[in-house]
């Protein structure tokens, strides 16, 4: 053997081509270089393929530098607390994979809440957890505006060298390319050339922050959109509405397109000093007035007999879906466009109360309740939300009647937090858990400890009456995430294995005290996840 | 350094997996919903009942005190170590106080974890891993030596009639031979024992069928298995560290024979590879006051974890012994005399230059080399075409990274944390590129592994 690792032999130029061709080809047929000829020929090849393998592999070099990156933005936030980081790198390692009856909660399902309580006390997201967050959001779509916030500034940057994580510029791209707020000639540059979903998130975000300069950038545009892009900007003029929007609206009345005819006329109708809410005062409070000839009070309905231009102008769709009767469908666009306040003074001075408990005449009660319900919900009017909502405890709260659970449950939206939860409180402890799924979604998490202990307990009586927990199994989720996690030590009674009475389902009681501990355990992590973000 | 109030890292916790399998099985099972009775002494013991899909409760036990990495024990049948009850328990454990509350164990967990630590103790000093018991009669192993070495010798001489036969025909002609003539060849080598010229062998196979430029390396790869060949054929004459190489590359045990050197080793790395047979870890330890750089090796047969597991970014403080051979970075842990914990030392760095420099001079005394540890400093990671590299921040040069690290998720925490600006990442450098393994954050922070 030759000195294989000294560099004193002068390399060949091409030295080593030729010894991988002559390798390829064999040396039979051809003689590598420098060797002779004959039975020696692989060996000698093989000896100088091994000092040039080896003086090539000493030899290397570091190559050029390439182009550098240009640096990530500083995040200013401060760094995430070191269990809280854990916590973060527990919540994404947890990938939905493996679970089965009686399984674990999912951990994801805890990373919204997480992802809120960290970007509500500002901290960075740690470098290292950027691919996984950037990851969990390419998964799931609707944990990204979540995701994004948090992951910040750095996380945009990491997006635009993966392909994978596109998704995180498009969805950033007003944000991400709007730069500093207010700089105007950004902003009018962004919202010409800009791709469609950019302008949307450029008019958004500025017309949060400064309605007039929103409507103002739209305006200037406005005459050479799209119509199903003026439909979705004229959308986002929701944020922000006020009366000083009218005579964009109302301009917006005579479109070209109907949805954006009927967008315009619903946003006017939410401004109770329009004139297009005064109009459609006039028409609803024609249709609806007392009958004072009988003994007792009600209410007469009297629909239109047709839609007529200025109707359909002022948004009213003529045509009824199939089923419907055109002159109802006509009145509930009436009653629904026109101002709650009027209705006081139309009815005897009566309060909202008073008049939705008047009876109504001739089968009209459904259609007016119903259009007064979106009327409540439209212009956020509270009081007539809860008059129309009565109390939690009546019998019809929780079967069918005018007003539907889901009607309910935006009716709810429109009261504060803790009325909110105090009604769906009172509606549990009437009517149980099984029809209180919808209503528990509108409340604020966590719940208030009314709504909570009326959920605890109703599972219990669930528990009691000797049901399997599985029937439950969407409050108990709901639970496991909303709950004030203040509450795990009143569970502790419920974790105990019940006696089972003669009539329960066999082994529920084990079911039940299991799913309390999940619920229980739930509680506690959550309460350390809290903890560590402080 | 106790282990008190130590937690571990989920990375941690996961790097203690057997498998793929067990770690997504044991992801599933580290949340609180089915377990009951989950609680921690505090001083290093976790314990919990699992409830399985089947009904089952299943005793879960977890002792991560002993120095000597953690011991686990379950009612479940697997026969995986740990199973997936321990890993998901020791998750829900890293997760924080609330899942796992401390506590008093219960009866059956008392008992185990009493039982262990009492035997544990008088084991103390743990016997060096490898270190054969010592040859009832010196002559017979001379004896036993003598024949291996002619067989080795049969065999080495074999291989070259075999290379020889291959490059008179030309290796164009391999890639319709297929795996079988390589196969013959591997199996002829376990024959012969020299295991080390087996696996070259067999690694030899798969070049073929390696995509573009494969004649070049399988040459490179012939070249070397020859050379390893005639270093065996004529060890006498090599120079005695050489010798010792070339014996260790043909795969001849020896035993850690260098000086017990204690020091604070600081965990650089670890990561697992694994076939059909077997998993082996490869632990990078780096001290702080001798500033060498060792390998552990630790093996585990398929579906079991290697025993040992150190979690990069903390440190221990123990002894270990070097094997023998110059340019050799393995070494044998012997006494460990405090738990992993965490710590700031951070590994000193080169320059690209430097580390390339490091890798040519270690080729020295092992030509078969094919990757040495650095430490690179200041350098930014930045793509290069569809490839990435890592370049001087300080200087116009720079490393690509290997096919295999750019294909990895950690490249993109090695460019996370980067985010553009110098940072110090530990790796393998050879002739294929650089492998990043762990990198420091420019500034303070823990190390971030990256395998």
């Amino acid at each position: 053997m030759t000195r294989t690792s000294s560099p004193a032999d002068a390399p060949v130029p091409g030295g080593w081509e030729e010894l991988v061709t002559a390798a390829l080809l064999g040396t039979e047929r051809r003689t590598p270089p420098g060797c002779a000829p004959g039975p020696g020929a692989p060996a000698a090849l093989l000896d100088a393929a091994a000092v040039e393998t080896v003086r090539r592999r000493a030899g290397v070099r570091p190559a050029p530098a390439a182009d550098r990156l240009e640096p990530a933005p500083a995040d200013p936030r401060p760094p995430l607390p070191a269990p809280a980081a854990r916590r973060l790198a527990m919540l994404l390692a947890n990938r939905p994979a493996a679970s089965g009856r009686g399984a674990a909660p999912d951990l994801m399902e805890l990373l919204p809440q997480w992802l809120a309580a960290a970007e509500a006390r500002g901290f960075a997201a740690p470098a290292q957890a950027l691919p996984a967050l950037l990851d969990a959001a390419r998964g799931r779509t609707d944990l990204r505006p979540a995701v994004l916030r948090f992951a910040g500034p750095r996380a945009l940057w990491l997006a635009r060298l993966n392909p994978d994580w596109r998704f995180a510029l498009r969805a950033a791209g007003g944000t991400g390319a709007l730069g500093r707020p207010g700089d105007p000639e950004q902003t009018r540059a962004l919202w010409q050339e800009g791709l469609f979903a950019e302008r949307v998130a450029l008019l958004s975000s500025l017309r949060s922050r400064d309605p007039a300069a929103g409507r103002d950038l739209l305006a200037s545009t406005w005459a050479t959109e799209r119509a199903e892009d003026r439909l979705m900007f004229l959308d986002s003029l929701r944020t922000g509405l006020g009366p000083e929007d009218e005579p964009f609206l109302e301009q917006a009345l005579t479109d070209r397109s109907r949805n954006v005819r009927t967008t315009a006329a619903e946003l006017l109708s939410a401004l109770p000093g329009s004139a297009l809410a005064s109009r459609m005062a006039a028409r609803a409070a024609a249709c609806v007035a007392v009958d004072r000839t009988r003994d007792t009070p009600a209410i007469v309905v009297e629909a239109p007999h047709e839609c007529d231009a200025n109707m359909e102008r002022d948004g009213v769709l003529p045509t009824p879906p199939t089923g419907r009767g055109a002159r109802s469908w006509w009145f509930g666009q009436l009653v629904e466009a026109a101002p709650l306040d009027i209705w006081s003074a139309r009815l005897g001075g009566r309060t909202p109360g008073e008049i939705v408990t008047l009876p109504v005449a001739d089968d009209w009660h459904d259609d007016l309740h119903a259009a007064w319900c979106r009327a409540a919900v439209r212009q956020r009017d509270a009081e007539w939300a809860r008059a129309l909502l009565g109390a939690p405890t009546a019998p019809e709260a929780g079967g069918p009647g005018a007003v539907s659970l889901a009607e309910r449950a935006k009716l709810l939206g429109t009261l504060s937090a803790g009325e909110r939860a105090e009604w769906v409180a009172g509606f549990i402890a009437t009517h149980g858990l099984s029809e209180a799924f919808q209503l528990l979604g509108v409340c604020a998490v966590p719940w208030a400890a009314p709504l909570g202990r009326a959920v605890v307990d109703a599972l219990n009586i669930a528990r009691d009456a000797g049901s399997y927990p599985w029937s439950f199994s969407g409050v108990m989720g709901l639970a496991e995430r909303c709950l004030d996690p203040a509450e795990a030590n009143r569970l502790d009674a419920l974790l105990a294995m019940p006696e089972e009475p003669e009539d329960a389902s066999p082994g529920a009681g084990g079911y039940w005290a299991e799913s309390f501990q999940r619920l229980v355990t739930t509680l506690r992590l959550r309460a350390a996840m809290t903890e560590e973000l402080r | 350094m106790t282990q008190q109030g130590v937690r571990w890292t989920t990375d941690q916790v996961l790097a203690l997996a057997p498998d793929a399998a067990s770690r997504e099985a044991g992801r599933g099972l580290g949340v609180a919903g089915p377990w009951s009775g989950a609680g921690g002494s505090g001083d290093g013991a976790v314990w919990g009942l699992c409830e399985s899909s089947g009904g089952e409760r299943y005793r879960t036990v977890v002792d991560v005190a002993d120095a000597s990495g953690p011991a686990y024990r379950c009612g479940c049948p697997s026969r995986k170590v740990p199973c997936k009850h321990a890993l998901g328990l020791l998750l829900l454990w890293a997760g924080g106080e609330g899942a796992v509350p401390r506590g008093q164990p219960p009866d059956w967990a008392e008992r185990w974890i009493a039982a262990r630590r009492g035997r544990a103790e008088p084991e103390r000093p743990a016997e060096a891993p490898g270190a054969a018991s010592p040859p009832a009669d010196p002559q017979a192993a001379r004896r036993r030596a003598e024949r291996r070495a002619e067989r080795i010798t049969a065999g080495a001489t074999e291989l070259e009639q075999r290379l020889a036969d291959l490059l008179r025909g030309g290796l164009a002609g391999v890639q319709q031979a297929g795996y079988g003539l390589w196969e013959e060849t591997a199996a002829r080598m376990v024959d012969a024992q020299a295991p080390g010229l087996a696996a070259r062998v067999r690694e030899a196979a798969a070049i073929p069928s390696s995509g573009s430029g494969w004649p070049a390396r399988l040459l490179e790869e012939c070249a070397l298995l020859h050379l390893l060949g005639r270093g065996w054929l004529h060890r006498e004459e090599l120079p005695g560290g050489l010798a010792v190489t070339v014996r260790s590359r043909i795969g001849l045990p020896a035993a850690p024979d260098g000086p017990p050197l204690r020091d604070d080793w600081l965990v650089l790395a670890q990561y697992d590879t694994a076939d059909s047979r077997l998993t082996t870890r490869r632990v990078w330890l780096y001290g702080a006051r001798s500033q060498r750089t060792v390998l552990l090796l630790s093996y585990g047969a398929a579906g079991r974890a290697p025993d040992l597991a150190l979690p990069p970014g903390l440190a221990l403080e123990a002894e270990v012994s070097a094997y023998p051979g110059p340019g050799q970075w393995r070494a044998a842990l012997g006494e460990r005399f405090a738990p992993p914990a965490p710590t700031s030392i951070r590994p000193p760095g080169l320059t690209t230059a430097r580390a390339a420099a490091r890798y040519g001079d270690a080729l020295r005394d092992d030509p078969w080399l094919d990757a040495v540890p650095v430490t690179l400093d200041r350098v930014v990671p930045a793509p290069d075409g569809d490839s990435w590299q890592v370049a001087d921040a300080d200087a116009e040069t720079a490393l690509p990274l290997t096919a295999a690290a750019r294909a990895r998720p950690g490249l993109w925490r090695l460019v996370a944390v980067s985010g553009g600006a110098p940072v110090k990442v530990f790796g393998e450098l050879g002739h294929q590129g650089f492998t990043p393994l762990t990198v420091w954050p420019a500034g303070e922070g823990a190390a971030v592994p990256l395998c």
